[in-house]
């Protein structure tokens, strides 16, 4: 999988840096997202999915290789 | 005879673009202002009826552009703030913030502004438990059983929680009823007369001044007192009081804090406070939703838990009832910008110094994106509909780079407040049904009264 953010959306709240700290950063100075990681293992699956889920500005997908 | 339909389209310019269509039926010199003041809903869905997805209406001498449906809504959402700026398009605000603050501030201290730490995800748990015990508060005066007032029960507990949790605790505790009804007064300031001038002796524009001036009499005080017992005190009262210039003078007078305070409880009062009267009123009108939301919470809190922790939490059939209700009654019914550089979309050309409008109100009941839009209808937000995705149609918190920034906060305290009110009281309408709505001659919407209901304390 691969993670999309769309930054006309992102607002820096930082739920998906709770959900999954693996995958997500915070930009200080942006404040906005910053993905760690783009392309995830498998086992961080749900957790990617709870963030995209819970993002308060629907600003991330999950995209399928 | 032609009046009702919208002036015939302008020849297209050299670039193959043309302006908008105007909406026809306008008053010499007023446009379409008293309609507005009037039934501004009803105003905006003509536009979209008459002239399509874009329409110029005239409010006064201020030509504004709706956008609507999807596409044209995200051209909107999307469009950078350099282009459309926001600052410009609310001149009703500026006499409510004064001078210098957050609108009549320039972009960049503006986007400074945004990075507000208090709404970031860590701080929710210690807003519940503020809100939880707000609420709690606030009923305890209630008796075993009675009515009360939506608006101003409401009102005044919104005032509470967004004091304490955006200015601090013991600023808060400063405060009383007379300030929750100095601050209804100045948001009742907001008529739509500003397009001609925010300044006109009108009834309602000198019960603005006159509240205002009230609330910068009470920080005043709230700042002597606090001087006068050497009290040491922590929260940004405190510390905006002691900033000084460089010659030793203080940086900010009370008129100016209070401007501040004013401006950051601003977004998030009338908003949360019309939302839950509204999720309260059509969870009544509709009895198996407050049922199934009722025993949802009894369930829930079942394993002894506090607010704090359960607010915090998916919480699927209070959560939709309250979307629901923010579909049909968004507190914002529009959404405005003024046009920095021409803005294109689908062939039309939008000058600088026109504003572009986006009506939440209209959106949200798009009968193209929501299946018997006039219908409150909770499910809709439930697996496999989920109608709410979509960013720029479900739009009673906006959309893009402006999104409400207050949004996930305030879920939060709706479900803290409803977790509270439906677990301690049964309700009942204390009104006819239909008899319930907002009053919509003042830019910020509010209830209109009367709108009571009756309680009676569970378990008693």
């Amino acid at each position: 999988m691969r993670v999309r953010v769309d930054f006309d959306l992102c607002q820096g709240h930082g739920v998906c840096r709770n959900e999954a700290p693996e995958v997500f950063g915070l930009d200080a100075e942006r404040q906005q997202v910053v993905v760690l990681d783009e392309q995830p293992p498998e086992s961080l699956r749900e957790k990617v999915k709870a963030a995209v889920r819970f993002c308060p500005t629907q600003a991330l997908q999950i995209e399928e290789d | 005879m032609s009046l009702a339909a919208p002036a015939p389209e302008a020849p297209a310019a050299p670039d193959g673009l043309r302006p908008p269509p105007v909406l026809g039926r306008g008053l010499p010199g007023l446009g379409h202002l008293l309609a507005l003041r009037r039934a501004p809903i009803a105003l905006m869905q003509r536009v979209r009826d008459e002239c399509g997805d874009v329409g110029e209406m005239r409010w006064a001498g201020q030509r504004v552009v709706l956008l609507s449906g999807e596409k044209a809504q995200e051209a909107f959402f999307r469009a950078p703030e350099e282009q459309l700026d926001q600052a410009q398009a609310y001149p009703f605000m500026k006499p409510i913030f004064g001078a210098g603050v957050v609108f009549d501030a320039p972009v960049e201290q503006r986007k400074q502004a945004i990075k507000n730490r208090s709404l970031r995800d860590e701080f929710m748990r210690g807003h519940a438990e503020v809100i939880a015990a707000e609420t709690e508060r606030m009923t305890a005066r209630l008796g075993h059983s009675g009515t009360f007032d939506l608006l101003d029960f409401f009102s005044e507990l919104t005032i509470y929680t967004s004091s304490s949790c955006l200015l601090g605790r013991e600023f808060r505790e400063e405060l009383g009823p007379d300030f929750a009804v100095a601050y209804k007064e100045l948001e009742r300031g907001t008529d739509a007369f500003a397009y001609v001038n925010p300044h006109l002796p009108l009834p309602s524009f000198r019960t603005r001044d006159r509240a205002r001036a009230r609330l910068v009499g009470m920080v005043s005080e709230i700042i002597a007192r606090r001087e006068r017992e050497r009290r040491e005190t922590g929260d940004l009262l405190h510390a905006l009081v002691r900033l000084r210039q460089r010659d030793g003078t203080p940086r900010y007078g009370a008129d100016q804090i209070t401007g501040m305070f004013i401006a950051m409880m601003f977004a998030g009062h009338h908003t949360t406070s019309g939302t839950a009267a509204w999720t309260l009123i059509e969870m009544l009108r509709h009895p198996e939703v407050l049922a199934g939301v009722a025993s949802e919470l009894d369930a829930l809190y079942a394993d002894g838990r506090e607010v704090s922790y359960q607010a915090l939490r998916e919480i699927p059939g209070l959560e939709s009832a309250i979307k629901e209700a923010l579909r049909l009654h968004p507190p914002l019914i529009v959404l405005l910008r003024k046009v920095l550089h021409e803005f294109r979309y689908a062939g039309f050309r939008i000058d600088a110094g026109k504003l572009v409008a986006v009506s939440p109100a209209v959106s949200n009941r798009m009968p193209e994106n929501f299946r018997d839009p006039e219908r409150y209808d909770p499910s809709r937000y439930g697996p496999g509909r989920e109608e709410d995705r979509q960013s720029f149609a479900w739009i009673p918190f906006g959309a893009g780079r402006h999104r409400c920034v207050g949004a996930a906060f305030a879920l939060m305290q709706l479900k803290a407040i409803f977790s509270v009110l439906l677990r301690g009281f049964e309700f009942e309408m204390a009104e006819p049904p239909e008899s319930y709505r907002n009053d919509h001659s003042k830019m910020v919407v509010q209830l209109q009264h009367p709108c009571r209901v009756r309680y009676r304390r569970r378990g008693v």
